[in-house]
């Protein structure tokens, strides 16, 4: 389903070129949960920001479908059925909840079916469905609607980056259940998600561990989770606070 | 409104969403002629004499009416002042559309200066809604300064919706009122310019009576070559509260200055003002192109949403 080929991000900084990504190899078949982790800084977000055209490659190629989207917009991407869940979601001024999810369906979703999307991110419907996605929100609020955003798409790719990051944990419960969910829907698709979190990566079909731009292990869950329990790479919920 | 052409119904329709003749009261403005009028038992309208334009009379006590004065120009080179005055009685409910469409086609200019003076009794609630919009591809330019007096008696309250979003080249808006006690103002003003547009928007809000407040909130986006000033000016001679914000996104060469400010002569008066002025975030974009809209899709689904 996507292939990458020897990719690399460079970045410049004071003058100096830094290599984010340094020529990674990656082939992820159809139907697969795959959690991506690794230290801080490693070059985690990026490479999911490579697949979704939000940066471009410096070297090597992308592969989707049998499709070379290298060179292909954020736009033409999404459109190829890649989803992308934002880390930190942005907030629109005037754009109500409604709104956004319509412009996510790429449809005049009812009601009824918007409000659907939002009660499996564990947002009561009713009183969110017209709510503006601006600072009255609490960024917990915004980031279960980015997640339904990407919900409504019909994607055969699912990024999401850090889902976890700035939601409380019977959120992060609910988190889990809609991964779960998403995976046993019995349509073809496959996800990535970023994650420290041990609960998400027990999840997992595949765990790949990224630092310093290279990828460091991969493999199955069974294989790779006993290796890094208990290090940077697989926290427990309170993983952050210790 | 069977003596309307296509380019006048359009223009109606635009400016006060009449698709027909309008329920309750009405005085239908084209091309400087009055060209249809209903007055009910509550409500009633009068030619002036002395200049153009009309008094409306609301009786005291009147509840859940509206009155339509919508204004339409299609003949280039046509210059008009209108005066209007409302004249709401006490403890009334009623709505007020007004609003201004020009359709230039020609070379000529095509002006409409429309004065409004709203005198709203005690504890009566006026919601008022004024659209302006600008269309045809002539070089004559199409222009409206509208002027609006707001004066409010004890306990009232007034709703006004103030909205330029389309092909008006040159406008000077100029919006003052005055408050007595108990006395609240409510203002949503949305502005959008393009092209070579010019636009100036001048609110002075005096709240006079303790209890009074106001809030008024200009949204504006300025594109292309346009320039507006935002110019929101609250004073407070009582115990009040007032809060004033300008917010704008600016595209292309666009310019905005945006001037919010505060008098309070009174130690009880609380006033704020906000301004914000910038150009819509990369953010924003990228998350409307990763559901699949392209750049200037989401560019306009992001003004839609703002200007709403």
């Amino acid at each position: 389903m996507l292939e990458l080929k020897n990719i690399s991000f460079s970045a410049e900084s004071d003058g100096d070129t830094k290599g984010i990504i340094r020529g990674i190899s990656l082939n992820i078949p159809e139907n697969k949960f795959i959690v991506i982790t690794g230290p801080n800084g490693g070059g985690k977000s990026t490479l999911a920001k490579l697949i979704a055209g939000i940066e471009k490659c410096s070297a090597g190629s992308i592969i989707f479908n049998g499709t070379d989207i290298t060179d292909m917009s954020i736009t033409d991407r999404a459109r190829l059925g890649i989803g992308f869940a934002f880390q930190q979601p942005v907030r629109f001024k005037g754009m109500t909840v409604l709104d956004i999810l319509r412009i996510a369906a790429g449809k005049a979703l009812s009601v009824s079916e918007a409000c659907d999307y939002l009660s499996e991110v564990g947002l009561c419907a009713k009183e969110y469905i017209n709510r503006e996605i601006n600072a009255s929100l609490s960024g917990g609020e915004v980031k279960r609607i980015e997640i339904a955003t990407v919900l409504a798409r019909d994607v055969k790719l699912a990024i999401f980056d850090e889902p976890e990051a700035g939601i409380d944990i019977w959120s992060f419960n609910n988190l889990i259940r809609i991964f779960e969910k998403m995976r046993s829907s019995g349509k073809e698709r496959s996800i990535i998600v970023i994650s420290h979190q041990e609960r998400i990566l027990n999840i997992a079909d595949e765990i790949i561990v990224i630092a310093d731009g290279r990828i460091v292990k991969q493999g199955a869950r069974e294989a790779v989770l006993p290796e890094i329990t208990g290090t940077e790479s697989a926290v427990d919920v309170c993983g952050r606070i210790k | 409104m069977d003596k309307i052409d296509a380019v006048q119904q359009r223009l109606f329709k635009e400016v006060a969403d009449l698709h027909g003749i309008p329920e309750g009261a009405y005085n239908l403005r084209a091309n400087g002629e009055a060209i249809g009028r209903n007055t009910t038992a509550n409500i009633d309208i009068q030619s002036k004499t002395d200049v153009s334009g009309i008094d409306i009379r609301i009786k005291s006590g009147t509840k859940n009416e509206s009155v339509h004065i919508p204004v339409v120009l299609s003949q280039s080179g046509l210059k008009e002042s209108v005066y209007n005055d409302f004249f709401v009685g006490e403890d009334c409910d009623v709505l007020i559309v007004a609003g201004c469409g020009i359709d230039n086609c020609g070379s000529q200019d095509s002006e409409h200066d429309g004065i409004h003076r709203f005198y709203i009794g005690k504890n009566s609630r006026v919601k008022y809604v004024e659209k302006h919009y600008g269309s045809g591809d002539g070089s004559g330019k199409r222009i409206l300064n509208p002027v609006t007096e707001v004066y409010m008696d004890e306990g009232s309250t007034m709703e006004m919706e103030m909205v330029q979003i389309k092909g008006v080249d040159s406008t000077e808006r100029s919006t003052i009122a005055e408050l007595k006690g108990d006395a609240k103002l409510i203002v949503r003003e949305r502005l959008m310019t393009h092209g070579k547009q010019q636009a100036g928007s001048i609110y002075k809000v005096s709240l006079l009576g303790d209890g009074s407040s106001a809030d008024v909130v200009s949204r504006s986006v300025a594109r292309d070559d346009s320039y507006q000033k935002l110019d929101l000016c609250i004073i407070g001679d009582a115990a009040c509260s007032g809060h004033t914000e300008c917010d704008s996104i600016i595209m292309d060469n666009g310019r905005i200055l945006a001037v919010p400010s505060l008098e309070a002569n009174n130690i009880d008066a609380a006033l704020v003002h906000e301004a914000a002025i910038g150009k819509i975030a990369g953010e924003q974009l990228i998350k409307l192109m990763t559901l699949g809209l392209t750049e200037a899709e989401a560019e306009e689904q992001i003004i839609n949403g703002f200007l709403k």
